[in-house]
């Protein structure tokens, strides 16, 4: 067993988990919601893509360029006309409602699709992969690595050097002062849930193309985004990188071990982190 | 501590209350009498309806007024199970005894889980209780002299020679399978009343005030001495038991567990979310309604499948927006009836008082 390429592929599996946990750690940094529909979201973002490419014939890659503005304006509206009233000091309606929603996407994914194992098929890309010295790596992870240090730097462009960006900041940390200012929060808002459904989308061609998926895959996309976000810290996307870097490790360590153990290991990770660094390993935010 | 004016009385009493105990006596009775009137498959229904009010019960309790929103609860139902299972496939002992052991493993089970999930934050509390959840039907796959992944039955002469079956065939000339769907229905019947006679009492009770006092505002309870912690470590705990104990009950009922059903966060946890959020979530009241509301729409939906779950999703999600209180708190404003009261009402004193407080507190 070669020890370096599987710690290359675990670190370039965490590239995924930090694609799909960007889109939370966004959201809840700017209005301290946690969305339980976000890993449905993923996999409905997945469908999208899907329909579009068995459709229309399209490259996945360019079926999702188009599924992108299709989710944001999903995000937007989800945000703007439903979560925006569970908002408040009492953390029970923005879990219930997302919880319900959550139940509501799979549901309706399952009446739509069927419980069958999906996949995107992307070409002779699947399997091209390229040697880097002692160890080869598929040219499809390479870019879903790429693509998440991508987002990440992106993002952090976008909140920290434009004026959405400000707006964003400035309703995170007081949004009754923000609004005096001129911001309307619940567009605000609307707006942070729609960028995150881009990234969702991004994070679902990347899940498609790489793996099967169901319209039940939803929930463990969830955990694995979750996880990522307590080990990096909450608050720092390029701690939820790491976070997500340490789980894949863990879990293809684990499954070079014992297959059956490459879930288990990723969860007893994030267990351990906790346990010596409750607040994760780069925390940033206060609260 | 003695009052300023002596004349004030607090009072949790409300005019139903007197009459609701004779109806609840009545209705026990009748309940208790229920497996000599009806027929076997009425007495399953039965059987499932208390169950889930048990895990509703349990909810309600943890997210309803210690404010912990779990999304792990499958984590006690399938240990409970699974301990009852290792305890009559290894060690020989009558599943009846073995529904008690579940209860006891599922607190030990939960004194870890508490020291990893309290350390997370509200929301995120919700998530981590689903990875140990996780992590639980993991390790348990694992364990192949129960089945691994693909699970085990429950050796039929256990159910058979269980602790009070021989008796009931004889008193009552039943069959051994009907003797055994009775036993069950009587231990569901009685762990109801022990769940809901346990959570009325500490709601009544100064650590239940405590409780609603850090549910409603956190800082100014512990400002006014309550521990804040230890009563939500004590909820958390208590309901593992009572979740352990149903979990155990319900599948010596089913005699076949696997981890993917005994740990499904859809039947052990979403049903049990939305009977508590449908019915009334800090209400005792409120998952009674809603268990009933949940059998009759999955009786009439039953052939819809995955449509009966987009369905409660939705119904959920209105009622979460629209009547954060559920069907119950509707019901309740209006009338003003509690069959459990356990909000306190100040009475008499100089000023006539009718404000009610809070919603529950």
């Amino acid at each position: 067993m070669n020890w370096l390429d599987t710690i290359l592929q675990g670190v370039l599996l965490g590239g995924l988990y930090a694609l799909f946990a960007a889109g939370l750690s966004l959201v809840f940094g700017i209005m301290r919601l946690v969305n339980l529909a976000h890993g449905d979201l993923i996999v409905l973002a997945a469908f999208l893509i899907l329909v579009l490419v068995t459709a229309l014939g399209l490259n996945p890659f360019v079926a999702a360029v188009i599924a992108m503005p299709l989710m944001f304006a999903i995000g937007w509206a989800l945000q703007y006309f439903l979560l925006n009233r569970t908002l408040g000091k009492d953390i029970l309606p923005p879990l219930l409602v997302t919880f319900g929603l959550s139940i509501v996407i799979q549901n309706g994914l399952l009446e739509s699709f069927s419980a069958d194992s999906r996949r995107v098929f992307a070409g002779s890309l699947e399997s091209a992969s390229v040697n880097l010295g002692p160890v080869t790596a598929g040219i499809m992870p390479l870019m879903t690595f790429f693509s998440a240090v991508a987002v990440i730097v992106c993002l952090n462009q976008l909140i920290y050097r434009t004026s959405v960006g400000r707006a964003f900041r400035a309703t995170s940390d007081d949004p009754v002062t923000a609004g005096l200012m001129g911001i309307r929060p619940q567009r605000i808002f609307a707006m942070a849930t729609g960028l995150a459904m881009v990234v969702v989308t991004i994070a679902a061609l990347y899940l498609g193309t790489r793996a099967n998926f169901d319209p039940t895959s939803g929930p463990a996309r969830l955990i694995y985004a979750f996880e990522a976000v307590i080990i990096g810290g909450l608050g720092s996307l390029w701690g939820t990188l790491a976070g997500g870097i340490i789980l894949g490790v863990a879990q293809t360590v684990g499954a070079a071990i014992n297959p059956e153990w490459q879930i288990l290991a990723g969860h007893l990770a994030f267990l351990a982190v906790l346990l010596f660094k409750p607040r994760g390993l780069f925390p940033r935010a206060v609260d | 501590m003695t009052m300023a004016i002596p004349s004030f009385t607090v009072e949790t009493r409300t005019k139903a209350s007197p009459l609701t105990a004779i109806a609840v006596i009545a209705l026990l009775l009748l309940a208790f009498a229920a497996p000599f009137i009806v027929s076997r498959g009425v007495i399953q229904d039965l059987f499932f309806i208390l169950t889930m009010l048990v895990l509703a019960q349990n909810w309600n309790l943890l997210a309803g007024y210690a404010g912990l929103i779990s999304i792990g609860q499958q984590a006690f139902v399938g240990f409970g199970a699974y301990t009852m299972f290792g305890a009559v496939i290894l060690f020989g002992v009558d599943p009846v005894l073995a529904i008690l052991i579940a209860g006891l493993f599922s607190v030990a089970l939960a004194i870890p889980t508490a020291f990893f999930t309290f350390r997370l934050y509200g929301p995120y509390f919700a998530i981590g209780t689903w990875v140990v959840a996780e992590v639980v039907r993991l390790l348990l796959a694992q364990w192949k002299t129960l089945g691994g992944g693909t699970g085990t039955s429950l050796p039929r002469d256990a159910t058979r020679d269980m602790m009070g079956v021989g008796m009931m065939r004889d008193l009552f000339g039943m069959k051994a399978s009907q003797a055994g769907d009775a036993l069950t229905y009587w231990l569901a019947l009685i762990l109801v009343v022990l769940t809901i006679g346990f959570i009325y009492r500490l709601l009544r009770s100064k650590q239940g005030l405590g409780l609603a006092a850090v549910r409603d505002n956190e800082q100014a309870a512990r400002a006014v001495g309550v521990d804040a912690r230890r009563m939500k470590t004590f909820v958390y705990l208590a309901t593992a038991f009572m979740t352990g104990v149903a979990g155990a009950l319900i599948y010596v009922q089913k005699a076949r567990i696997s981890p993917d059903a005994a740990f499904s966060v859809t039947d052990w946890t979403a049903y049990v979310i939305f009977i508590v959020v449908i019915g009334g979530i800090g209400t005792i009241e409120g998952p009674i309604l809603g268990v009933i509301i949940f059998f009759l729409l999955q009786n009439l939906l039953a052939d819809y499948g995955s449509w009966y779950l987009l369905m409660l999703g939705l119904l959920g999600i209105v009622i979460m927006l629209f009547a954060p209180r559920g069907l119950w708190g509707l019901f309740s404003d209006r009338t003003g009836i509690q069959l459990f009261p356990v909000r306190r009402v100040l009475k008499g004193g100089p000023l006539n008082l009718t404000h009610k407080g809070g919603p529950h507190g």
